[in-house]
């Protein structure tokens, strides 16, 4: 909403810095996202924290001036020579304005042309160029002719955007006087939040303003009395959905003549954002601007003709299923039955409260105005916008909420200034359905309530100054202890009982001064404890990796079927699917973290020799049955690369492989002291079948993990090394992480550290060794580590050998090389009992 | 022998080990050089197994002069040794020198991501004034995201948020953490309830360097008996001292969200200019950080409190942005584009 100061200055008396008007305007909810100068000076200073734009006229360079006599330039014949009076005195300036050309000739002007006219060396914005950009007026010569100053155009001034001619004010225009002091104006553009739909005009933010300033209200004048013949009989309202057309009122003005309205009308709507159109159409944009109700001027003559020249009866009711109107913006509009139509007898005039019709607009030959002031229901209102995709001055404020006691006083307000501006007369009285009045609910406040909410002792006689600036009628009751508030005719937004009550205290909070409401530490008891496991587990499984060198990723959780396609081979079985995506490329919920690791793994590929990354997040699983998607977090691991960077020194040129992962994924659940993890070849669409595992917890499968498979490969844009990945279920492994875990005591006595070597088939598994060998040496083998494998002729096809390093140690005692050799002969029976293994000499 | 001869010999003894203890050059001529003065044949120590064959009244005399010239040579050699020893250290740092300005062996450190690690810091806060983190969905119903918390169908409230809508015409993207309020209340109603929802959000817009389609946002609710305005202010300034530092002005605007009542937004103190104006503050001086406001009764009523009965707080803040501003980051798609050299710099 755009707030012009002059227009706000009809309405109350401020002489306020604009910087300062607009942080009274903030502090009352009013929320300033730029000030627009037309002319007026901006603040001098520059820490005032709101955005001002446009031009300010200094006072020397900008002048009002009149234009004496108007004459052909010798030589040009698009340009002309002007007597002007800046009021210090008369010179020839030269101009090539076409609204000068009529007066070419005419000799000593009788009334002059009064002009804005600026001076060397000012900014103004630059005529010929498109858009608005700043130029600096210099002394320049055109055709033989030296000039300096120049008389402008609203576009120069930064008014409009016209630059056919140059701006020329009434002949009752001051001469010689600092323009900003006679057109100068600045507007607020203002952000009306929902809640504040009665400030979407001009009397709402001066109302705002003056409840914040503590000062009163004036009321423009307006002169025209009706006369005449009474509206009586005119025509009929007929009403069919009063729920959703509460009020619908007319009233009359005749001999009308729609002409260019005054030129500070021009300027005003200009300055408010819409566009003059004639002296009648703006006389209901004014009014709707400066009251926030919404109106419509029909054709009288029209709607008799249609009426077969009798009484028309205006009907408001639903648009039948196929309906068609043609809208003042010539456009074809299908309706549906759930829209609200105003129509007579004969078919549809406008859409309610959004855009009139094609037929009964008014036209330069209307005389004769029936002039609708109506309320309708803001949802419908909102649907119907929507669903047609209209928006307009008037449907922003239909579908916000007008009270339907302004209608009245606007309908009131335009047919006066239509006769102000266009002539003719104004019929005495107002043909009015109101059909469902609108109660003004009433509450009732008590300090108990005011000290529980806002947290300050503010007396009810306070309270109720406080709430008598914006209008509300207060009362004390109960001796006292109790104010009875009733909401002024012009607000929706104020609810009854306990909302009702919310809502006063938020008046009254706005009022005071949220500034003023000291600062308070809670007082009541602390709530229970909640703890969210899953988060500090994932916040933990974070440090663990990246205390492993990991880098975290967050990766965009919208994808397409097509991205987790390119990596899964298939798109998952189901998707939460958006219904107005922003592109084909963000069109569903992930179901796949990996997919989104392979694409910043690949726009990172060339960027580094050494990539490592994890990411924790939800993936989204839709379930039969259930209306929202399981939200199941994961954990994905991607890591590709060189295992040491390149150095000066080193030289090493190893890649990470499957086992720098598995590695890592040991050392995870080794952090978060999550037990009995297994490993098992597992076959993953997109994992190499050789080198992929699955990890399980006993029966339970956690996640899988391997190379990327090789035709997949080829549809990423990597480089030679192997990419690894992991797929973990955190929502499985959470519960298996042990909070309380018991800690080994240390022993006292000396180990024996020993080594063997036994040779297997090719098919039994480290891990089937292992297992022996620690079920053989039970608990004074206290550990087993693999530290090498071999493979020989010798050894024979499809043999293997696999070399620990053995430590016993007892809590008990010291073990001697007895004890050790009897451990040992132990392991080797076991192995040669159940995997058929050979020692190795 | 004489008894002057003897002493001379052991004069000249003690000037020729001496002479050649100073050509000794290292540990093993040392030793060399122990055995031939010092050891059990060495002419001293000779002197001291034949002392018997000397004469009763000069044997005093030569033990005497013998005991100085052995100890004397015992010094020469302590010193000689430590002056070996001091040299070959001497000589061994030489050799080990290095060029101390080549390059350092990179290590690969692992990084949380800057918006997890500004999220930590958020909630560590949080957590020290008694909230604790309580998640809710991404993929939200109609009625939580926005009925229950008072912002009906069609109701001019809706334009505030772009929302993405699913192909189900109930289930949508959460457009903010709120919906955790109602969750969080339908959990622990009747009980008071502190807690901070953090969480990726979604909004209906292009993507460009100043908007993005989805966002973290922490907010924080607080529902009780006692819980008022004041207690709002006084929480969220403590919030501002212990987030951008101790004494940070804030101030309360007005504002409107549907779910609160009185609802304000927090303006902080700019803390990169301290609040003398700079372009990320638009030279105002002030940051805005923070959505808030009383739990308007409607929402408490749907969450299962009297209205009458119990009050409480909300505020939301988006803690991208705070990163944005503490690190001058000129594009916000930096955050999910997770670029390596983006990411590095945290």
């Amino acid at each position: 909403m755009n707030i012009p100061l002059s227009w706000l200055k009809d309405f109350i008396d401020i002489d306020l810095p604009l910087e300062e008007l607009a942080r009274v305007m903030t502090m009352a909810g009013l929320e300033v996202d730029e000030v627009e100068l037309r002319g007026l000076m901006g603040p001098e200073n520059d820490h005032h924290g709101f955005k001002f734009t446009g031009l300010s006229w200094p006072a020397d360079k900008f002048v009002t001036a009149e234009i004496l006599e108007v004459n052909q330039h010798p030589d040009a014949d698009r340009l002309v020579l002007c007597q002007l009076n800046d009021g210090t005195g008369e010179r020839t300036i030269l101009t090539g304005a076409p609204n000068l050309f009529p007066y070419i000739g005419k000799g000593r002007l009788n009334p002059s042309v009064k002009v804005a006219y600026v001076r060397e060396g000012a900014i103004l914005y630059d005529g010929h160029k498109p858009g608005f950009e700043l130029t600096k007026l210099k002394k320049t010569k055109i055709r033989g002719f030296e000039t300096n100053s120049m008389v402008c155009s609203e576009k120069e001034l930064g008014i409009s955007e016209e630059h056919e001619g140059i701006i020329i004010f009434e002949a009752d225009a001051p001469v010689g006087i600092p323009l900003a002091d006679y057109i100068g104006d600045a507007v607020f553009v203002i952000d009306i939040l929902p809640n504040m739909a009665r400030n979407a005009c001009i009397k709402g933010v001066a109302r705002e303003v003056a409840a914040q300033l503590n000062i009163p209200m004036k009321k423009p004048q307006r002169h025209v009395k009706p006369e005449g013949k009474s509206i009586e009989g005119m025509c009929r309202i007929q009403i069919n959905e009063p729920e959703l057309n509460n009020r619908f009122m007319v009233g009359y003005a005749e001999g009308l003549k729609s002409q260019p309205s005054p030129a500070w009308v021009q300027r005003r709507l200009r300055a408010a954002g819409m566009r003059p159109i004639n002296s009648i159409v703006d006389a209901t944009n004014y009014v709707m601007l400066e009251t926030g109700q919404p109106l419509h001027a029909f054709d009288y003559d029209t709607l008799l003709k249609r009426a077969g020249n009798q009484p028309p009866t205006i009907i408001t009711r639903r648009a039948y299923q196929g309906e068609k109107l043609v809208t003042l913006d010539n456009i074809e509009r299908d309706l549906d039955e759930n829209m609200m139509l105003v129509t007579d007898q004969t078919g549809s005039l406008s859409i309610a409260g959004i855009m009139g019709g094609l037929e009964s607009e008014i036209v330069p030959e209307t005389t004769n105005v029936l002039l609708e002031s109506a309320v309708w229901n803001f949802i419908n209102i909102r649907k119907t916008a929507s669903k047609l995709r209209l928006s307009s001055e008037a449907g922003y404020r239909n579908s916000r909420g007008v009270h339907p006691a302004i209608a009245q006083e606007a309908c009131e307000q335009c047919l006066a200034l239509m006769v102000e501006w266009s002539g003719g007369r104004v019929a005495p009285g107002f043909i009015d359905n109101y059909a469902k009045k609108v109660i003004d609910p009433v509450n009732r406040i008590t300090l108990q309530d005011i000290q529980r909410v806002l947290g300050v002792e503010i007396p009810l006689e306070k309270a109720a100054e406080l709430l008598q600036r914006l209008e509300f009628e207060c009362t004390l009751e109960n001796d006292g202890n109790v104010l009875k508030v009733k909401t002024p005719p012009h607000r929706l937004d104020i609810g009854e009982g306990v909302i009702g009550r919310a809502d006063i205290l938020e008046e009254i909070a706005r009022l005071f001064g949220y500034d003023h409401i000291p600062t308070t530490r809670m007082e009541d008891e602390l709530p229970p404890a909640y703890a969210n496991k899953m988060i500090s587990f994932e916040e933990k499984l974070k440090d663990v990796l990246v205390s492993l060198g990991l880098n975290e990723i967050i990766t965009y959780r919208l994808t397409s079927p097509e991205r987790e396609e390119r990596l899964l081979g298939k798109p998952a079985p189901a998707y939460v699917r958006l219904a107005n995506p922003i592109s084909p490329e963000r069109c569903v919920m992930r179901t796949n973290l990996n997919v989104c690791m392979m694409e910043i793994i690949e726009k990172n590929i060339r960027l580094s020799d050494h990539l490592e990354f994890f990411e924790v997040g939800p993936v989204f699983l839709p379930r039969e049955g259930q209306q929202l998607p399981d939200e199941a977090y994961h954990l994905a691991i991607g890591i590709t690369g060189k295992r040491y960077s390149e150095s000066w020194d080193t030289h090493n040129k190893i890649c990470m492989d499957y086992f720098d992962l598995k590695g890592i994924i040991e050392a995870v659940f080794e952090g978060l002291h999550v037990p009995n993890i297994s490993y098992s070849p597992y076959v993953c669409d997109y994992l190499h079948p050789g080198k992929c595992a699955a990890i399980y917890s006993g029966e339970e499968l956690l996640g899988v993990f391997g190379e990327l498979h090789p035709a997949v490969r080829q549809k990423y844009d990597l480089l030679a090394a192997p990419i690894l990945l992991l797929d973990l279920d955190l929502g499985k492994v959470e519960p298996l992480a042990e909070r309380i875990y018991k800690v080994q005591s240390i022993s006292p006595f000396p180990s024996i550290l020993e080594d063997i070597a036994v040779v297997v088939d090719e098919t039994v598994t480290a891990d089937e060794v292992l297992a022996v060998i620690k079920q053989a040496g039970g608990k004074t083998l206290k550990s087993a580590e693999l530290f090498d494998i071999f493979r020989s002729a010798q050894l024979g096809s499809g043999k293997k050998s696999l070399a620990y390093n053995l430590v016993y140690q007892s809590s008990e005692k010291t073990l001697t090389d007895k004890d050790a050799s009897a451990i040992r002969s132990k392991i080797i029976k076991r192995l040669e009992q159940v995997l058929n293994a050979k020692l190795r000499s | 022998m004489a008894e002057n001869e003897l002493l001379q010999q052991m004069e000249k003894f003690q000037e020729e080990a001496i002479a050649a203890l100073e050509k000794v050059k290292d540990e093993s001529s040392l030793a060399q050089w122990r055995v031939m003065h010092l050891g059990k044949s060495a002419f001293i120590s000779q002197i001291f197994t034949r002392l018997a064959e000397i004469s009763k009244e000069d044997r005093p005399k030569i033990g005497q002069a013998a005991n100085l010239v052995r100890n004397k040579l015992e010094a020469a050699i302590n010193q000689r040794t430590e002056e070996l020893k001091a040299k070959a250290l001497a000589e061994s740092l030489e050799n080990e020198k290095i060029d101390v300005t080549l390059p350092g062996r990179q290590p690969h450190p692992g990084r949380l991501h800057p918006a997890t690690q500004n999220m930590r810091e958020i909630l560590a806060v949080l957590s020290q004034i008694g909230f604790e983190i309580f998640r809710s969905p991404e993929v939200e119903s109609d009625e939580y995201n926005f009925e229950l918390l008072n912002i009906p169908a069609y109701h001019p409230a809706r334009d505030m948020w772009d929302t993405f809508y699913t192909t189900d015409p109930n289930v949508l993207l959460r457009t903010h953490t709120s919906p955790g309020q109602i969750h969080a209340m339908h959990l622990f109603a009747p009980e008071s309830i502190r807690v901070a929802l953090p969480g990726m959000c979604y909004r209906y817009e292009q993507v460009s360097a100043r908007s993005e389609i989805q966002f973290n946002q922490i907010e924080l609710l607080a529902v009780g008996k006692n819980i008022t305005f004041g207690d709002l202010k006084g929480t969220l300034q403590e919030f501002a001292f212990r987030m951008f530092g101790n004494n940070v002005r804030t101030r309360f605007r007005p504002s409107y969200f549907p779910f609160t009542e009185p609802s304000a937004e927090m303006d902080v103190e700019c803390f990169l200019c301290g609040g003398k104006g700079c372009p990320m503050c638009k030279n105002s001086g002030w940051l805005e950080i923070l959505g808030c406001g009383m739990v308007h009764p409607t929402v408490l009523r749907n969450g299962g409190y009297d209205p009458d009965v119990y009050s409480g707080y909300a505020a939301g803040m988006g803690p991208e942005r705070i990163t944005i501003l503490r690190h001058y980051v000129e594009d916000i798609r930096y955050f999910w584009g997770n670029d390596i050299r983006f990411l590095e710099q945290f």
